[in-house]
């Protein structure tokens, strides 16, 4: 089997970077583009090893180039669009787009280790791999991405505020 | 008083909530977390944001993935395949010139007598497998236009393919045609036709048209089976047609002697 082993792996990275990015759109850009790169870089996959981590690993480098592409906020202040409002039963809406919605306000960093680690259900180890930054850097963005969500949760009008309505204020 | 080594650390805690935590350290850090009423209200928080994230990703429907997405993977696959030949790409591929382990075929032409030297398939037989494979399992959307659409299904692929096409029935063998999809081919648009049976069972048809002097050369009746599927094709003028489906060879064949008996007509 060659590149076509990747195409079991679609729904789980349109998964992901739905969740990453928090638009359907440029979610399905992302998993595209991630497949383009796989499909060239094929040979420098190991076979054996893990192909979904390589996959997201793919994905990461994309995505991260975007975000420097798309905006020089130097990734602090991640002025990151809300979550488009997916096709979900209203009654469950509404405390998912809130947890959505805080997710959306983490710094891209954050996020990344944030879903790599509880969604996906990798090692510290293995996200620090995928994300090629030491174990302690993911460590600490966990913490702060827990942290930060904590606050949200309990505040959310937080989350809204760091949007670009900021920049509105006088 | 906790003496330092008693110390739990934030990364500890975050380990307990993801289950990183070695064995041997979660009774300290539950007796931590029983003595430390601020980081056990922490780490329940952290537990119920795991929670409700893997909750959101569970229940999230991101829909049946668009085609581009696959056909991405599909031409690289296909412009592999050109540059390794296939035969090694797929190992395991089992491939039976019919038209001599079988003791039938039909339609063989005088330009392409069968040899073993043939025993790999096209490259649009491939595409076809793979399109069985990605699209037969889709729930919602098996086909782009339904056959309740017939007649534009059958022109826009007609015209997309820039040859007319005729779907045949497959109603005499108990399947109806569910309608079908345009899928990107090894520099050529494919068309792909889906028929389901009674009992859910699906088969497709795959077909190419031809530039001049770009078909295959051979024409004769072939069968590839790859596990539980197998897909018999043949290639005609400058058609190439694979009807694929997870059934016994007996019944693909039955099939593909009556699709073949309906398009030469």
């Amino acid at each position: 089997m060659g590149v076509e082993q990747t195409l079991g792996h679609i729904p789980a990275l349109r998964r992901y970077a739905r969740l990453l990015t928090g638009d359907a759109t440029r979610a399905d850009d992302l998993v595209q583009d991630t497949l383009e790169r796989a499909c060239v870089k094929w040979s420098l996959w190991k076979p054996g090893s893990a192909l979904c981590s390589w996959l997201l690993t793919l994905m990461h480098n994309l995505y991260v180039n975007q975000q420097r592409d798309w905006r020089h906020d130097d990734g602090h202040a991640e002025l990151d669009d809300a979550p488009e409002p997916t096709h979900e039963p209203l009654s469950q809406a509404g405390e998912r787009m809130e947890l959505m919605q805080a997710l959306a306000a983490l710094p891209p960093p954050m996020r990344e280790v944030l879903l790599l680690v509880t969604v996906e259900e990798y090692t510290y180890a293995e996200a620090a791999k995928i994300l090629d930054v030491p174990v302690g850097t993911v460590m600490s963005r966990l913490h702060r991405a827990r942290e930060r969500l904590r606050e949200l949760m309990i505040d959310p009008a937080q989350a809204t505020r760091t949007a670009p309505l900021q920049l509105v204020k006088r | 008083m906790n003496e330092p080594s008693d110390r739990v650390s934030d990364d500890e805690l975050h380990a307990l909530v993801d289950g990183q935590l070695d064995a041997g350290r979660v009774p300290s850090v539950l007796a931590w977390l029983q003595a430390n009423p601020d980081d056990a209200a922490r780490v329940v928080q952290w537990q119920a944001q795991r929670l409700q994230l893997r909750q959101i990703a569970r229940a999230m429907d991101v829909g049946d993935s668009p085609q581009a997405l696959a056909g991405v993977v599909l031409r690289a696959a296909g412009a592999v395949r050109r540059r390794q030949t296939w035969q090694q790409a797929v190992a395991a591929v089992l491939l039976v010139a019919v038209g001599v382990t079988g003791g039938w075929f039909w339609g063989q032409r005088e330009s392409s007598p069968a040899s073993p030297a043939m025993a790999a398939s096209p490259s649009f037989v491939r595409e076809a497998v793979l399109a069985h494979a990605v699209f037969v399992p889709e729930k919602r959307h098996p086909v782009e236009v339904a056959a309740s659409d017939e007649a534009h299904l059958v022109q826009w692929l007609s015209r997309r393919l820039g040859s007319p096409l005729k779907v045949p029935s497959l109603a005499d063998h108990g399947y109806r045609l569910l309608g079908g999809r345009l899928l990107p081919g090894d520099g050529a648009p494919r068309a792909q036709f889906m028929y389901e049976n009674e009992q859910g069972v699906r088969v497709t048809l795959f077909v190419a048209v031809f530039g001049p002097g770009q078909a295959p050369a051979q024409t004769s009746f072939r069968s590839m089976r790859d596990g539980a599927r197998e897909s018999f094709y043949w290639v005609e003028d400058r058609f190439g047609y694979a009807l694929s489906a997870e059934s016994s060879s007996a019944d693909i064949q039955a099939l593909a002697r009556h699709v073949y008996a309906q398009l030469a007509r």
